[in-house]
């Protein structure tokens, strides 16, 4: 039994929009796998509800004519996991996104709420960071995109207007198109945690294999938002393929991430692990991409 | 023959299928729902409880505060009762509190209509305390000034009992020893059965009925009698299958109340449910013990003087309290006899969450301090871990002269032979020792275990049966030992059917149990459910099968002396001859217009043995140090627990036990923040008990030498299983790494802290 004011179900994304107009106060609820928990706990408790759940439109991956991947805000990470676009042009986010929780929170909890929640230590964001991704809200006054990393204003808040939701997650063609990526969550156990540090690695190789032409990497808890190591993607880019670049680059972490102390893990332990994570994502990524070390 | 077979337990389909009626289920929907206050301070007193805006949110029945409910202390342990008040467990306990001696204390109550009513009601109850200091480290609790929890107990200590044998003192002047001192820590954790504590109280006419989540009924209708100051007989409760308990429920948790509750509101249906979040606080966890060990041996690996001292931390009331920590202590020096040892045992009360009975009641504490210790020693001597544990384990023919148990078998060294064969230990241990350099190493490690069946001569034994034969010659059996997950019901079947000589699938055990129907027994604990029934299952047997017998010979015209009941048939004994089946006996005899009889046994036993059962586990690892984890590649458990009844179940308990010790090892542990005495992670998201994944395949050996004092050969398997798991585990990451773990669990933090410290990992800028 939740402790709700009122739930109010959308019929369409219009709808959603003018439930969420008339009920300024309301909670946008997906899958619930986040929601339903701050309910119970009561810090939601006597909220209001406006649940998109039923919104199909939302739900899915397609291909558009520009070869940019959309995934619909609903799409469960289930879903994202095995669908066959993910896999072939894409199969980090995949990988991330089957580490999220157990197959049942997999199975209701949606990309779209993965990232509306604004928690850093969520298993997608930070690939979806290293990935570039643009952010589609749909609002009173119509679509508009944003990079991921302006969407997360801080801890726990994003840019969501009033009456506003987010509607899908483009993926543009540069961020995969001979990219290949890996991504290491670590946990204290190997199924059912959430992630001590999250670490997304993907790179490009030129086409010769021996050197870098682009390395991006992302981290989840590492700081209060998922965020880019820009000044370690800098020192490998250009670079020779080698375990030097990676070593300078695992190095470089240290310069991008900012982690928090806490009873759940020092400071200095994250700080190792950036770069002990780093390391092995990029040896990983270099492999895929068909580069030797 | 029923017993020594694999038969599948009686209650699996049913649970299964999810048919099973737990606690939960057998609540009628309409009952009201109860909920609990939990102080926000770690200790203090509460001033004043402001219920004026709990009480006006619609559907709130009822609040009640600390300072309403009846002051009758009471006892909460699950032990025996005692006649004699010196061997009373304390009884510090009132329903309600206003002195709050941990972050998480009772301070009032709520009945609601409804889980969101009773939930808004206790956020709106504003309570005043007056805080005073609080301590969470038993070894500065008992330091001079230290905040006091109990008035009897000035220091804080509970308990303190001591161990001497031979002179210590004189013994540690000999030339030429080798002294090797250890401390070890162990966590605080919790028991996380699958289904919290729950129970549900009512009353017709002026008895209260309590259907409750526990392992033992009758002790709980004792509790529920004391702490509402009511005569006994006017409680009954009931106990159906349970989720679990691992010893929290063990212990009378929240019936009492719940049944004040029912009362303070005309006899209604009140239901408490604890969150899975209170469990972790406000039941029980297991007591984190430090434990301080110095070795004097001689180079040959001669133990020749022995001292231990062990500090546990109670929490804030005493619950089973001392002893856990004496049973810990007892098992130092039997495991390794030595002519001249010291030990003392502290229970040291702390403003933290209370702690109880957990599976293996002080064993795993004390194993992972001793079987440390003896590789640490074995490192000091330069010899191998399994020289100097054969050299210095008990020996068959060793006897206890309290307890007057005796290891009637070569149990350690056939033990150890059967798991080194079993997991190749000497060859991987010699190739394990070579230097390692890359960041993945290996290592393997061994770890024994004492324990001992039941708890006669500490306390009492009995056991109580009943059984009673029906129209087909099917029996029900009752007994006082309680199923609660581990298949007592399944092999207490096996053993009626085998003294009645009829087939398993004809005995019915009765598994509810009911205090106004079921035998007495004291319930399910201290791994002695088949041990102490097998008894009372016998001697009430047999005494229904002389009286079957003496009603055949009406009707067969033979001396019973000369008759058996075989396969369910009343046979001649001599010949096997068959004159009819049990059923056609039984319904001649309940529907005899010359004759008839009901034919019924009951019968109580008073057990004045107890046996050992030891064991102990092997362990390989493979460590990657620089993400600081620990891959478990193979975990093997040796028991010797006498004769199996059902080696499948058997083989089921030691997994169970295995389960819990790798997450006693690796990764779980109760935090509290220093600052408030909070607990930080009672939740299963921040507490980390390990999932599926995080298990390898599990083995389970077995040893059966026939336990010569047992009515069926056997003894303990409950809790052993947990006891060695932990030292196994932490001397295959000592082989692998060289790093020495004197705390569990060794989880990455742990990991991290020391294998920095020792140099393992890359010297790294910016480290806090």
């Amino acid at each position: 039994m939740y402790d709700m004011k009122a739930l109010y179900e959308a019929k369409s994304v219009p709808h959603a929009i003018r439930l969420l107009q008339e009920h300024p106060e309301a909670k946008i609820l997906a899958g619930g796998s986040d929601v339903l928990v701050q309910m119970r706990e009561g810090k939601l408790a006597g909220c209001e509800l406006v649940s998109i759940y039923g919104l199909d439109a939302l739900r899915g991956v397609t291909m558009e004519e520009d070869e940019t991947l959309r995934i619909g805000s609903l799409t469960s990470f289930s879903h994202v996991a095995q669908d066959p676009l993910i896999r072939k042009h894409l199969p980090v986010l995949g990988q991330a996104a089957d580490q999220v929780g157990s197959p049942q929170i997999r199975n209701i909890g949606t990309i779209g709420g993965n990232t509306c929640n604004g928690v850093t230590s969520a298993d997608t964001a930070s690939t979806l960071f290293a990935l570039d991704a643009v952010i589609e809200l749909t609002g009173p006054e119509g679509v508009r995109h944003l990079p991921i990393q302006q969407f997360y204003l801080k801890a726990g808040v994003v840019d969501l207007r009033p009456g506003e939701l987010q509607t899908g997650i483009l993926i543009p063609k540069a961020s995969y198109h001979r990219c290949f990526g890996e991504y290491i969550k670590y946990a204290m156990r190997n199924a059912l945690d959430i992630a001590t540090l999250g670490c997304s690695v993907n790179a490009v190789l030129t086409e010769d294999r021996t050197a870098y032409e682009r390395i991006r990497i992302a981290f989840g808890v590492a700081g209060p938002v998922p965020l880019r190591a820009v000044s370690a993607e800098a020192l490998g880019r250009g670079g020779p393929v080698c375990e030097e670049t990676v070593e300078a680059v695992a190095q470089g972490v240290l310069e991008d991430i900012n982690p928090r102390d806490s009873w759940r893990a020092s400071k200095g332990f994250r700080l190792h692990l950036a770069q002990e994570l780093t390391r092995r994502a990029l040896r990983k990524s270099t492999k895929e991409a068909g580069g030797v070390l | 023959m029923a017993v020594g077979k694999s038969i599948p337990r009686l209650d699996a389909v049913d649970k299964v299928t999810g048919r099973t009626k737990y606690t939960d289920d057998l609540c009628d929907r309409g009952a009201l729902v109860a909920r609990v206050l939990h102080s926000t301070i770690a200790h203090g007193w509460v001033r004043s409880i402001d219920i004026t805006a709990a009480q006006a949110i619609p559907g709130v029945v009822k609040v009640i505060t600390c300072f309403d409910v009846p002051k009758h202390p009471f006892p909460t342990a699950g032990h025996p009762w005692s006649t004699d008040p010196a061997h009373q467990d304390v009884a510090d306990r009132l329903l309600l509190t206003d002195h709050v001696r941990f972050y998480g204390d009772d301070v009032a109550a709520v009945v609601a209509e409804n889980e969101v009513a009773a939930a808004q009601a206790l956020r709106a109850i504003q309570v005043e305390y007056e805080e005073l200091p609080f301590v969470l480290d038993p070894m500065e609790a008992r330091r001079e000034g230290a905040p006091r929890l109990h008035e009897p107990y000035p220091d804080n200590v509970l308990g303190h009992t001591s161990i001497a044998r031979g002179d210590y003192e004189a013994a540690i002047r000999e030339p030429g020893l080798i002294r090797v001192e250890g401390w070890y820590d162990t966590p605080t954790v919790q028991h996380c059965h699958l289904e919290n504590f729950i129970c549900f109280a009512f009353m017709e006419g002026d008895r209260i009925h309590v259907v409750t989540s526990t392992q033992i009924p009758h002790i709980v209708r004792r509790v529920v009698g004391q702490a509402l100051g009511i005569d006994w007989g006017r409680v009954r409760v009931v106990k159906p299958y349970i989720g679990g308990g691992f010893g929290n429920k063990q212990d009378v948790l929240y019936e009492p109340l719940c049944a004040y509750l029912s009362l303070c509101l005309g006899g209604r249906l009140v239901k408490l449910d604890v969150p899975r979040e209170e469990t972790f606080v406000c039941n029980r966890v297991r007591h984190a013990v430090r434990s301080h060990i110095i070795t004097y041996a001689r180079p040959d690996g001669t133990f020749v003087a022995r001292k231990l001292e062990a500090f546990s931390d109670q929490g804030a009331y005493a619950s089973h309290g001392h002893g856990i920590a004496a049973k810990g202590m007892g098992a130092f020096p039997q495991l390794y006899p030595c002519p001249n040892v010291q030990a003392d045992a502290y229970t040291v009360f702390t403003n933290k969450p209370t702690s109880g009975a957990m599976r293996g009641y002080g064993i795993p504490q004390a194993m992972f301090a001793v079987e440390s210790h003896t590789d640490d020693v074995a490192r000091a001597l330069g010899m191998t871990p399994m020289e100097l544990r054969r050299k210095n384990l008990m020996p068959q023919g060793y006897r206890d002269e309290f307890s007057k148990n005796e290891n009637y078998h070569d149990t350690f060294g056939q033990c150890l032979d059967r798991g080194e064969a079993y997991v190749d230990y000497a060859r991987k241990w010699a190739e394990y020792e070579k230097p390692q350099t890359g960041p993945v190493r290996r290592g393997i490690g061994v770890a024994a275990f004492w324990y001992n069946t039941a708890v006669w001569p500490i306390a009492l034994e009995t056991s109580s049966c009943r059984i009673v034969l029906n129209q087909d010659g099917s029996v029900q059996v009752q007994t006082g030992e309680t199923e609660i997950g581990q298949g007592a019901d399944t092999v207490q079947a096996q053993m009626a059917a085998q003294v009645l000589g009829i087939p398993v699938e004809k005995v019915h055990v009765i598994s509810c149990q009911d205090t106004d129907v079921t035998p007495f027994g004291t319930g399910a604990y201290a791994s002695r459910q088949t041990y102490i029934a097998g008894f009372s299952i016998r001697q009430t047997a047999v005494l229904l099968k002389e009286r079957i017998l003496r009603y055949a010979r009406e009707l067969t015209r033979m001396d019973p002396e000369n008759l058996d009941i075989r396969e369910g048939k009343i046979v001649r004994a001599a010949d096997g001859r068959v004159y009819m089946t049990l059923g056609e006996l039984a319904t001649e005899a309940l529907y005899s217009l010359t004759r008839s009889q009901h034919l019924t046994a009951e019968s109580t036993y008073q057990i004045k043995t107890n046996a050992y059962s030891f064991g102990c586990s092997f362990a390989e690892v493979e460590v990657d140090i620089p993400l600081c984890k620990v891959k478990i590649l193979n975990l093997v458990n040796v028991h010797d627990c006498g004769k199996v009844i059902n080696p499948c179940l058997a083989e089921g308990q030691v997994h169970g036990g295995m389960s819990m010790g790798i997450g006693y090892g690796l990764s779980e542990k109760l935090l509290f923040d220093p600052k408030t005495g909070k607990t930080l992670n009672n939740n299963l998201l921040d507490y980390k008990l390990g999932s599926f994944l995080d298990h390898p395949e599990l083995d389970a050996l077995f040893v059966e030498n026939e336990e010569p004092t047992s009515a069926f050969g056997t003894k303990a398997l409950g809790e052993p299983p947990v006891c060695a798991v932990a030292p196994a585990l932490r001397n295959a990451i000592y082989q692998a790494t060289g790093v020495a773990f004197d705390e569990i669990p060794i989880n990455p933090h742990v990991m991290f802290r020391e294998f920095s410290q020792a140099g393992l990992l890359k010297k790294e800028e910016n480290h806090v």
